[in-house]
């Protein structure tokens, strides 16, 4: 008899599990199948910096939470409807954020004496009455999976290694997902081992009729597609959306591409990405060290390709030298930092907005850098592309400020029309640039660009242009060595000139304020745009004003910035940081800025915010 | 060296920029530059396909004294920039000025990397065993015990040998030569410039401030003869005004200096810079004493043909390329999507 299916408008599942018990490809596949489907959806991977704690232990707790719906949605969820548990660790980790009343999924297989006494519980919690208030589903998943495969000749633990699929086809069942992706996946992934193949397809069909049968589940639950507009999607993450957007920057400047790059949590995927495409004229280089990866992509952009390095705070520390030598030299580079917990090691696979001062402030001297901010994973690819932009026509370094969050959260993305992008493409110089009085010309490599106070890109291999550059301060126009305190100051003032004359060709800051009648607004920059956008429809929607606005450019700000800030009776900062942006707006704009700030290495949860503005709003 | 290039008749005079040399004079830097003027016609490149890269120190000021491209960079750091250069343009002659300082101290990494991987760069690693640009601190090759301003009571540090660093660090090309030795310099020029992949070219320099007649015993008419081992390769290693000194293997696999006459000329290592061993170069390089430079072989000690690092990219990059570029708009849609309309 077919069950009984429940209209859902929107779901928030976290899988918890062993770091080695597959959650995060669990979450992917689910994700992928959802996206499919036409849901709207946010992801939250959560995993430690570990690769395989100890088994059972809570620091090896690993999690993917993954929220979706019919409508369009903007963050991976404040707190689970149904949490799977595969073990007491995971349960332990993770019990304290679903609600009362949510689903709780149990593998009772990993529930034993030992794993409980592992973690602290003295009675197992499934017996002892302490889940009551939750919707408990105890299920012996790892069993289950192996009496399913006992025709397979696997050892008993490459039997159980399978319980995640098992895991994911009862999901799949629940949520009436589609898992032909999943199947192509694991056809792809398993294509040299077709008996480990054969085990995982078996599991995750196991998992789907389990569901099917078991009376333990009395209704599955539908969640219909979400209206986007129309247009192909896919699913994407931050580092993949911001790899295809620096692929995107070389065919669309027609430079070759240049990485230079040191591994480094949670910026290797952006490495391991770019290495794939050779075929769109992308050289990757695994540096010894972030200064060498820096470094040579630095002599790649001199020597007229895009360099990019990419890494996180601690890299930036150590190339913050030779982004001031990119800044003196007036080359384009893109510095992306992939921020996460800081400072020193920090909280490496966690997420953090810290290193905005670090970008802003954090080399000697007078050393503008412009600063760019994706707002959700899929704007990763949009601000590659306008970081592309702004360092190939301003000559000039740019950092890409992206953050753990954004980097592994996915959401659908409506693939762009290629024919559409940015046309950016860079000239080089070519010919002589300057005409002395007696009519001759001459190079010179510090002569500017009237409009941009960009100067010359002459690279190597062109034919009477040679000059040289270096660190070392240079006469402007002539480019020649000067020690000459005018010139210094002059060139100084030059610099930052052109860094502060981008604010002309970028967008001024758009403020949504739907009733018009907000007198407070909430401002942010970065991977808090989801949270915050979510917490204003939480406050409008309990029928008090807020405007939203949303900084894209750091550094320059939008020109009608401070206009924006004025016109507001109060404004309030939420940062993953102890209020670095909230200081650049008080400095600049003379704004009594109220920061609202979190470092606990996780997104903001939206009602923790409406409250911080709803607080506000009432002491206004 | 490089593809596009096409027979220009330049002269060492083409070479010399219009900037004023700013180094003290009688520093040994004037002879190296000179001589690479001079040298850099021979090659028969057009001077936009020279680029010359250095760190920070005295040396490194080298580029803004040529008209080729140049880029004075950040202190250590000349050969990891001029990596991404090299590899991102084959079509280069790529060269880095760089110091004892620069090379083996802040840039140590950098340098041992870019030689194990064979990058093509000709390195030119100025060598005066002291900190000239700072005024005068003992450098990674000062002797022990040496008294500088950091180090009233003497250095306590042991120097490296740059050669066998390099030979360590898998270096294809490992030479040494001397400023003063204008023939000898251009001669180690040539071969390093002929090599495709790394060259580390040693040249000892003298800094007449701060470290005046470092190698005055490899410099002096009545010490040079016997205390400079010239390698010639395929010659026996004999060296002394009347050939009196000979280069054997002693009992512990190594090498050894005993009077020519006192051996069977079958016993004299002949010198072999194309040996795929290591070994015996670098018992080379272990010849001379670390404090005194007593009995300092120069020359050639290794060329050997591996592929450079530049021309295994540019292969990767050509293999991917095979079937023509990538597609964009295929790369961005991807293989799962789902159309709303």
């Amino acid at each position: 008899m077919p069950k009984e299916t429940v209209q859902l408008d929107r779901v928030i599942i976290r899988f918890a599990g062993d770091s080695g018990d597959g959650m995060q490809l669990t979450g992917d596949r689910f994700t992928a199948e959802t996206a499919t489907f036409g849901n709207d959806l946010s992801t939250l991977p959560d995993f430690p910096a570990e690769i395989r704690a100890p088994a059972g232990t809570l620091p090896g707790v690993s999690a993917f939470q993954l929220h979706f719906a019919d409508h369009d949605i903007m963050t991976p969820g404040d707190a689970p409807n149904v949490l799977v548990a595969m073990n007491p660790a995971a349960l332990k980790a993770n019990l304290k954020d679903l609600p009362r009343g949510g689903d709780l999924i149990v593998n009772t297989d990993e529930f034993t004496s030992r794993n409980l006494t592992k973690v602290g519980y003295s009675d197992n919690p499934i017996e002892d009455g302490s889940l009551d208030s939750y919707n408990v589903h105890p299920i012996a998943l790892t069993s289950l999976t192996v009496e399913s495969l006992k025709d397979f000749n696997l050892t008993k633990k490459e039997a159980e290694r399978a319980k995640n699929m098992f895991a994911l086809g009862l999901l799949s069942w629940l949520y009436g997902r589609p898992f032909e992706g999943t199947e192509r996946f694991l056809h792809e992934k398993f294509e040299r081992k077709p008996e480990i193949l054969k085990a995982n397809l078996t599991a995750l069909h196991a998992g789907w009729n389990y569901g099917e049968t078991t009376e333990d589940f009395s209704v599955r639950y539908e969640v219909k597609p979400a209206p986007l507009a129309d247009g192909t999607y896919r699913n994407i993450s931050g580092n993949l959306a911001l790899s295809y957007g620096l692929v995107a920057a070389g065919q669309q400047t027609g430079l070759p591409i240049y990485l230079g790059s040191y591994p480094i949590t949670p910026a290797s995927d952006i490495l391991h990405e770019l290495s794939k495409h050779k075929k769109f004229g992308v050289r990757t280089f695994q540096a010894e060290d972030e200064i060498a990866g820096i470094g040579a992509a630095l002599g790649a952009s001199y020597g007229g390709s895009l360099g990019i390095t990419t890494t996180s705070g601690p890299g930036v520390a150590l190339k913050s030298e030779a982004i001031g030598l990119a800044v003196a030299l007036e080359l384009p580079l893109i510095v992306v930092d992939v921020q996460r917990g800081g400072p020193s090691t920090g909280l490496p696979t966690k997420t953090e907005q810290a290193d905005l001062l670090q970008a802003m402030f954090g080399r000697n001297g007078e050393a503008p850098v412009p600063i760019i901010a994706p707002q959700s994973p899929s704007d990763c690819f949009d601000a590659a592309l306008e970081a592309a932009r702004i360092a190939t026509t301003y000559r000039t370094p740019v950092f890409l400020l992206s953050d753990g969050y954004l980097a592994n959260g996915s959401e659908p993305w409506q693939v762009p029309n290629v024919a559409d992008l940015p046309d950016l493409t860079v000239t080089f110089t070519t010919e002589n640039n300057w005409t002395n009085e007696d009519g001759t010309t001459e190079f010179m490599p510090f002569a500017r660009d009237p409009e941009t106070l960009a100067r010359p890109w002459a690279i190597p291999g062109t034919p009477g242009l040679e000059h040289r550059i270096g660190g070392i301060e240079k006469a402007d126009i002539t480019g020649h060595i000067s020690y000459d305190p005018d010139n210094h100051d002059k060139m100084v003032r030059l610099r930052q000139a052109k860094i502060d004359g981008i604010a002309k060709t970028i967008p001024d800051l758009e403020v949504d304020d739907p009733s018009g009648e907000a007198k407070v607004l909430v401002i942010g920059w970065g991977s808090t745009f989801g949270p915050i956008g979510a917490a204003c429809r939480l406050v409008r929607d309990s029928g008090e004003h807020i405007a939203q606005a949303h900084l894209r450019h750091l550094n320059p700000f939008p020109a009608n910035t401070g206009e924006v800030l004025k016109r507001y009776d109060r404004v309030i900062v939420p940062e993953m940081n102890l209020g670095q942006l909230a200081m650049l707006l008080r400095a600049k704009y003379l704004v009594d800025a109220i920061s609202y700030n979190q470092v606990r290495g996780m997104p903001f949860k939206s009602q923790e915010l409406e409250s911080a503005i709803k607080d506000v709003i009432a002491n206004v | 060296m490089s593809d596009t290039a096409v027979p220009v008749q330049l002269k060492a005079k083409d070479f010399k920029s219009d900037q004023e040399v700013r180094w003290c004079p009688g520093c040994g830097d004037y002879a190296i530059l000179a001589a690479v003027q001079s040298f850099l016609p021979e090659l028969g490149i057009p001077k936009e396909n020279i680029c010359f890269v250095s760190g920070i120190g005295c040396s490194s000021r080298f580029p803004y004294y040529l008209t080729t491209y140049g880029m004075h960079s950040i202190h250590g750091r000349a050969p990891a920039i001029a990596t991404g250069l090299a590899t991102s343009r084959q079509d280069l002659s790529v060269w880095v000025v760089t110091g004892d300082g620069d090379a083996l101290s802040i840039g140590g990494n950098h340098l041992i990397h870019a030689l194990r991987r064979n990058v093509n760069l000709k390195i030119l690693l100025f060598n005066n065993r002291i900190y000239g640009l700072t005024k005068g601190q003992y450098s990674p090759t000062s002797e022990v015990g040496k008294v500088t301003k950091s180090t009233p009571m003497g250095s306590l540090d042991y120097p490296f040998n740059p050669l066998s660093l390099a030979l360590g660090a898998e270096a294809t090309f490992v030479a040494r030569t001397i400023d003063s030795d204008r023939k000898h310099l251009t001669e180690v020029l040539r071969a390093a410039a002929s090599h495709e992949g790394s060259a580390l070219v040693e040249i000892y320099q003298n800094c007449n401030i701060f470290n005046d007649g470092a190698f005055d015993l490899l410099k002096d008419a009545d010490s040079r003869d016997d205390e400079v081992i010239r390698l010639v390769d395929g010659e026996p290693i004999v060296f002394g005004a009347e050939g009196q000194h000979a280069v054997v293997r002693n009992a512990h696999g190594g090498l050894k200096i005993v009077p020519t006459a006192s051996v069977d000329a079958s016993e004299i290592v002949v010198h072999d810079a194309h040996s795929s061993d290591t070994a015996t170069a670098f018992a080379l390089t272990r010849l001379s004493d670390p404090e005194t430079l007593h009995h300092t072989p120069i020359g050639v000690l290794r060329h050997v043909e591996r592929p450079s690092y530049d021309r295994l990219m540019g292969d990767q990059m050509s293999a991917a390329q095979s079937n023509g570029p990538g597609n964009l708009q295929s790369l961005l849609t991807g293989s799962d999507t789902w159309t709303i309309t």
